[in-house]
């Protein structure tokens, strides 16, 4: 089975992100930034189901502008075979990034693609689900465990109030949740090798992809900060405070 | 303008989470449609109809959408949104409250209709202008929406239930199948608990890594049983394993905005912050009196959670 993954360039999670004083976007200057969390759970994800033999050939997609190579080449680290380049300028909406891989999974006839739930920048969740959607596949979004069984996908989801076990008929895209596997770290010699495999540059319009705005993005700003409220010496003092000033017990 | 609301259930009961939705819905429009699909739903229809100001329950009843699988409802969801309703109009917006249903659902239905999805809005400016967090929380877009047809999924915390009674809507069925058989319902685990649901709790009582390990959870429920609140987790606390992931409070987890939160053993890493800062008060217990969560916290109390929780549950 050759596995295709997605993967974002985000800002670093440690990082608290700053509003640009004129209110049109955050800023990213000079920001450390990183493979996106979830799309790590989802590269180690594929990693292990060619390590046990369900994958032969895994592919790394990214969409963005050159910097995101470097993910990529994260990515070829930890032990992914090839990357994919789309290169267009960052931020694309969910839905045309959903368009532009559509596009390679056609090409490159992946039976499973595996995404991250969420990028930690936009918060959408969507992507995985839109794709799934153009090519018709089934999907297993959120999953904390994923094991082929005869020729179907066996995904365990993290629902609300609990866990719920679904069997996808192949291809499927599966998007990872938080427990789905702690992802290694690259060893220097894997980092040195990752730098002779090859990554393919290619553009929407070589993809004959065609990007419509969907969403206009009016303004950021930063939210209304909570202060600091008072120390309290005992256990006594908070009840009595919960009870007589703030009346929420 | 049309509006039709993708309501949430398991076949007998309605979510609470729906009539979240519903406000915001009306505060954009005021003819809602409300869609069922589901599998011998009837009672959850009945219970749809009485919910103020809605003029019609669309059902959709067959055993192929009995699990609520995302491939087959999203198309029934698609086909309706993309259709008329009365009076030859055409559906304005699509709404369904952030739960990891709509989460799974819905922008497989905004792909298929070929417009975006707007995530998780928090308010409303007008009909096709909203904001939304982004960044866990640290930043507010406001955004508009180009398409004709807009998707939408609705933070619950920032808008107030409606009414479920009072109302008296027609509950009309309608026959559509979508039985694709990409994906097949295996098992479900549910938490069984006698608490409330965590994003519906008007307390919440949440552990952090400085638990310790799963056992010392318990402690939290003294508490908890006392001032009926919910029992939540920071990542932190779910990463090193102590509890389950449908428990974390988090930008990863789940947003909760109770009348009061009680974070204990949880140091406040931005992450944790953006699931629970919308809180009405909030309360940090934590032994590291530098500890990030007492600059949002309304009352801080520095102590060892090990005295402090059983204090509490005695006191209260």
């Amino acid at each position: 089975m050759k596995i295709l993954v997605a993967v974002k360039r985000v800002i670093d999670f440690n990082l608290k992100v700053r509003v640009k004083p004129d209110n049109s976007d955050v800023d990213l200057t000079n920001v450390k930034m990183a493979l996106n969390p979830f799309c790590e759970i989802a590269v180690e994800e594929a990693v292990r189901l060619k390590e046990s033999g369900v994958a032969s050939e895994i592919i790394v997609v990214s969409v963005g502008s050159k910097p995101c190579q470097e993910q990529l080449r994260t990515a070829l680290a930890l032990g992914v075979d090839r990357g994919i380049h789309i290169e267009t300028e960052d931020n694309h909406e969910s839905l045309n990034i959903a368009k532009l891989l559509a596009k390679v999974v056609e090409q490159e006839q992946s039976e499973l693609v595996i995404l991250g739930k969420q990028s930690i920048d936009s918060d959408n969740n969507q992507t995985g689900q839109m794709l799934a959607a153009l090519l018709g596949f089934s999907q297993g979004t959120f999953a904390s465990k994923v094991e082929q069984k005869n020729n179907k996908l066996i995904v365990t989801r993290e629902i609300d109030g609990g866990l719920q076990t679904i069997a996808l008929t192949l291809p499927a895209v599966v998007t990872s949740d938080l427990r789905l596997n702690e992802p290694r770290y690259a060893s220097l010699p894997n980092i040195m090798k990752a730098k002779r495999k090859p990554i393919d540059v290619t553009t929407p319009e070589k993809l004959d992809v065609k990007l419509k705005s969907h969403i206009q993005q009016l303004s950021v700003s930063a939210p209304t900060e909570r202060t600091a409220g008072v120390m309290v010496n005992s256990v006594q003092e908070l009840v009595d405070k919960l009870k007589n000033e703030a009346k929420v017990i | 303008m049309a509006i039709l609301i993708c309501t949430e259930h398991d076949n007998s009961q309605l979510k609470p989470e729906t009539l979240h939705a519903i406000n915001a819905a009306t505060q954009v429009g005021d003819e809602l449609y409300l869609l069922i699909v589901g599998y011998q739903c009837q009672r959850v229809a009945e219970q749809a109809a009485k919910i103020q100001g809605i003029v019609k329950v669309l059902v959709v009843d067959d055993s192929c959408y009995q699990h609520h699988l995302a491939e087959n409802l999203s198309n029934v969801i698609a086909e309706i949104g993309a259709g008329y309703c009365n009076n030859n109009a055409q559906y304005t917006h699509i709404f369904a409250a952030a739960t990891s249903h709509a989460k799974n659902t819905m922008p497989r239905v905004a792909a298929l209709l070929d417009v975006a999805q707007i995530s998780d809005i928090t308010s409303i400016e007008s009909e096709d202008t909203f904001q939304r967090a982004i960044y866990a929380g640290n930043a507010i877009a406001k955004v508009k929406s180009l398409d004709e047809t807009k998707v939408i999924t609705v933070r619950t915390t920032a808008f107030d239930a409606v009414l479920g009674q009072g109302g008296q809507a027609i509950i009309e069925q309608l026959d559509i199948m979508y039985n694709l058989h990409l994906s097949e319902f295996i098992s479900e685990d549910l938490t069984v608990s006698e608490r409330p649901e965590l994003t519906g709790a008007k307390v919440v009582i949440s552990g952090g890594r400085g638990m310790g390990n799963g056992e010392n959870f318990t402690l939290l429920e003294g508490v908890a049983d006392k001032l009926d609140a919910a029992i939540g987790a920071s990542r932190a606390a779910v990463d090193a394993g102590y509890v389950s992931n449908d428990m974390q409070v988090g930008q990863t987890g789940k947003i909760v905005a109770p009348d009061l939160y009680i974070a204990v053993g949880i140091s406040g890493a931005i992450q944790h912050l953006a699931g629970m800062k919308d809180s009405k008060i909030i309360v940090a217990i934590n032994k590291d009196e530098e500890a990030p969560i007492f600059s949002v916290a309304d009352y801080g109390l520095v102590g060892d959670l090990f005295d402090v929780l059983p204090e509490l549950a005695q006191i209260l």
